[in-house]
């Protein structure tokens, strides 16, 4: 039970990069833009964050600069794919091997200034970036351990989550933006202003996997710049886009699903059952593809599934 | 026009990253050089002139990334370049060869050949066939391929150590500091790899050797790269109950994960006390300018007789990082009084003839050399 417990801590400690990947995806998806660039922009969060960190050993600045980077990065996607309707699909894969390419690049420059070949966060904020603990609550039974005793990563991941669903949902300019991603001509034509909304998205989205990617730089690598430190969570992310059918709110108990899948071949004990690592590695995967193959299946079409997806849109051909 | 400039703005990007990849190691573009001095006795090859020599290097990462196998290695050409007084332009270094990509790794080393490399170093495994297909097409050119198990006797050899002698020590270390008696260890790939799995039977009779109680828990990452898998792996064993985690991986995030949880940890390839500074007892290391070192002044001197190399503490190939103070006490004594008999030959680990019983009850011996053929864990160890 005890073992339990610390699997589903660990389930959402490795859901949360996924958590920020996947609802900066959504938001970019949500105006019909597929960025296959998450890779790319989680890199450069990780890099700016890191970096940004290193010098002021400041969490709250590290965060900031993890989001601006990212917002920088998609806006050279925005750019390429919005105003001069460049093919998305080449454009994504560009920003991804752009990105991590730039983040390596700096990581190894500023590893060359080392004495020791070291790069390691300074212990301010080392501490303000590590678990959180409430008086009180965190020393609670059970609860305590299973709601109030994560890195305040997860907090933000979920408060964002929430809000990009609320936006998206509940406010008359989330629906407009939905509407973009479905057709974007008829929402032109109903007033609504589709290049600036593109690119608020499309640059918003990119912020908050940048932020994911700080994540991977100063949690889940402690802190310790290495390279290609995403390591392939990027990738992941788009896939858990269909997932959590586009739906913010999905994507919470999406990525902890596909969390607690990656975590799972460590927590499985071999004397239960004994199962090659290459398998649980295909599980999240496996699970998409059923998912998909079942809402074919029922052959009602998805209204989440953004209808211009993929598509540029030009306006004179209209 | 838009279309135009969208295409510049991408080439621009590529540009950038382009500008990237290529920045490290020094590449020169110089002719190659004739050796026509006359061949010493016991060598197979003609000595080659000091001011000549042109060595070859390719990584499968980057050097300069301050950790891991490429670094380690990567101090052992800077060890050698010192200790023979080469010049930077006599290294001509390829880095991030990737070792599943035969292209890459051909052009890399033919590339080493055409810039006049007499000796050229390929460090990971699978580079392995690549390298003895150039080798049979450049004779007159000297290959050495470190880890594998391929060589033709002539001018293609292999390299790699007794690593194990340092795991069995950091196996004592991490023996007499468990107080839980169990002891983690995350592991890149299954029991099928030899390399691996002998790491881990060294290091786990170490552990018997002073903790007959202790029992070491395995967890299989099955990838040489996963910065976040190997830190999962080591966190699932803390949550176990391990108080000492070892690894055979590449990063260092198993000892910074047994730092953060207020557990121990045993380092490999490079000194991971730097990494954690508040975990790590001491690390396994490699120092393979010994190797290269020997290598090029065999190319010097035209002593190469195209024999493998399979180097030891003895040697200094093999190294123990310095014990931290965070060891229990009586460690540093009981590390150096097993390490006394083994660089006097007294005692050495898998000699060939001793019997050791796995943990399925059956026995096998093992030699050294032999480690690749190792798929079986000692009776302390259970995969977790």
């Amino acid at each position: 039970m005890d073992l339990f417990l610390k699997f589903l801590v660990a389930a959402v400690a490795a859901s949360i990069p996924l958590l920020f990947g996947t609802v900066g995806e959504i938001l970019c998806e949500k105006v019909g833009h597929l960025n296959l660039g998450v890779e790319g922009l989680m890199s450069i969060g990780a890099c700016a964050g890191f970096m940004i960190g290193m010098q002021t050993d400041s969490f709250v600045l590290a965060l900031f600069a993890a989001f601006i980077a990212g917002m920088l990065a998609a806006l050279i996607y925005a750019v390429l794919t919005v105003t001069f309707l460049a093919d998305q699909n080449v454009s994504g894969l560009t920003l991804t091997i752009f990105g991590i390419g730039l983040a390596n690049f700096i990581g190894i420059y500023m590893l060359g200034s080392t004495e020791n070949g070291t790069l390691k966060l300074p212990e301010g904020i080392t501490a303000q970036m590590r678990e959180i603990h409430i008086p009180g609550l965190s020393d609670l039974p059970i609860i305590g351990q299973l709601v109030f005793s994560y890195s305040p990563f997860v907090y933000l991941g979920v408060i964002l989550a929430i809000v990009a669903g609320l936006f998206l949902k509940k406010t008359k300019m989330g629906l407009n933006v939905q509407a973009i991603g479905h057709n974007p001509a008829a929402a032109d034509a109903a007033g609504i202003n589709v290049t600036r909304w593109k690119y608020i998205m499309i640059v918003l989205g990119g912020g908050i996997c940048g932020i994911g990617g700080a994540y991977c730089a100063m949690i889940i690598n402690s802190g310790v710049w290495i390279s290609n430190n995403v390591g392939g969570l990027g990738w992941i992310a788009v896939a858990l886009v269909i997932f959590a059918k586009w739906n913010p709110w999905l994507a919470i108990l999406g990525s902890f699903v596909f969390g607690a899948l990656r975590v799972l071949k460590y927590y499985m004990p071999q004397s239960v059952i004994s199962l090659p690592t290459a398998f649980y590695d295909m599980l999240p995967f496996l699970i998409t593809a059923i998912i998909l193959v079942i809402s074919s299946i029922r052959k009602k079409r998805d209204l989440n599934l953004p209808g211009s997806l993929g598509v540029g849109y030009f306006r004179e051909e209209r | 026009m838009k279309r135009f400039l969208s295409a510049v703005l991408a080439g621009m990007m590529t540009l950038s990253l382009m500008a990237g990849c290529s920045s490290g190691g020094d590449q020169t573009t110089t002719t190659s050089t004739d050796s026509d001095n006359q061949s010493t006795a016991e060598g197979l090859f003609p000595a080659v002139p000091k001011e000549e020599l042109k060595v070859g290097v390719v990584h499968i990462t980057n050097p300069a990334e301050g950790t891991g196998y490429t670094y380690t290695h990567d101090l052992g050409i800077q060890g050698m370049q010192k200790a023979l007084g080469l010049d930077d332009s006599q290294i001509i270094r390829k880095n991030d060869v990737d070792d599943t990509d035969a292209t890459a790794i051909l052009t890399a080393l033919e590339e080493c050949v055409e810039e006049g490399c007499q000796v050229v170093f390929a460090t990971s495994w699978g580079y392995m066939d690549y390298v003895e297909q150039v080798a049979e097409e450049y004779p007159e050119v000297l290959f050495a391929h470190g880890t594998g198990n391929k060589s033709n006797g002539s001018n293609f050899i292999n390299y790699f150590g007794k690593i194990n002698q340092a795991r069995y020590l950091s196996g004592i270390a991490a023996g007499m500091k468990t107080a839980s008696n169990k002891i983690g260890y995350v592991a890149a790939q299954d029991s099928q790899n030899g390399e691996v799995t002998s790491g881990i039977d060294a290091f786990a009779m170490g552990v018997e050797s002073v903790n007959p109680d202790a029992k070491v828990y395995v967890k299989v990452t099955g990838s040489w790269f996963d910065p976040e898998g190997e830190g999962q792996a080591a966190k699932a064993l803390i949550d176990l109950g391990c108080d000492v985690i070892a690894q055979h991986c590449d990063t260092a995030n198993p000892a910074t994960e047994a730092e953060k949880a207020g557990v121990y940890a045993v380092g490999y390839n490079s000194d991971m006390s730097e990494k954690a500074p508040g975990a790590t007892l001491t690390s396994v290391m490699w120092d393979w300018s010994v190797f290269y070192t020997k290598a090029v002044e065999d190319v010097i001197n035209g002593t190469w007789t195209g024999e493998n190399y399979f180097g030891s503490m003895q040697d200094g190939l093999v190294t123990l990082a310095p014990l931290s103070d965070l060891c229990a006490e009586g460690t540093a004594e009981k590390v150096k009084e097993v390490q006394d008999k083994i660089m006097n030959g007294e005692w050495d680990i898998f000699d060939g003839e001793t019997e050791y019983e796995d943990n399925q009850g059956q026995t096998h011996t093992l030699k050294a050399e032999e480690y690749g053929t190792c798929n079986w864990y000692y009776k302390n160890v259970e995969l977790a």
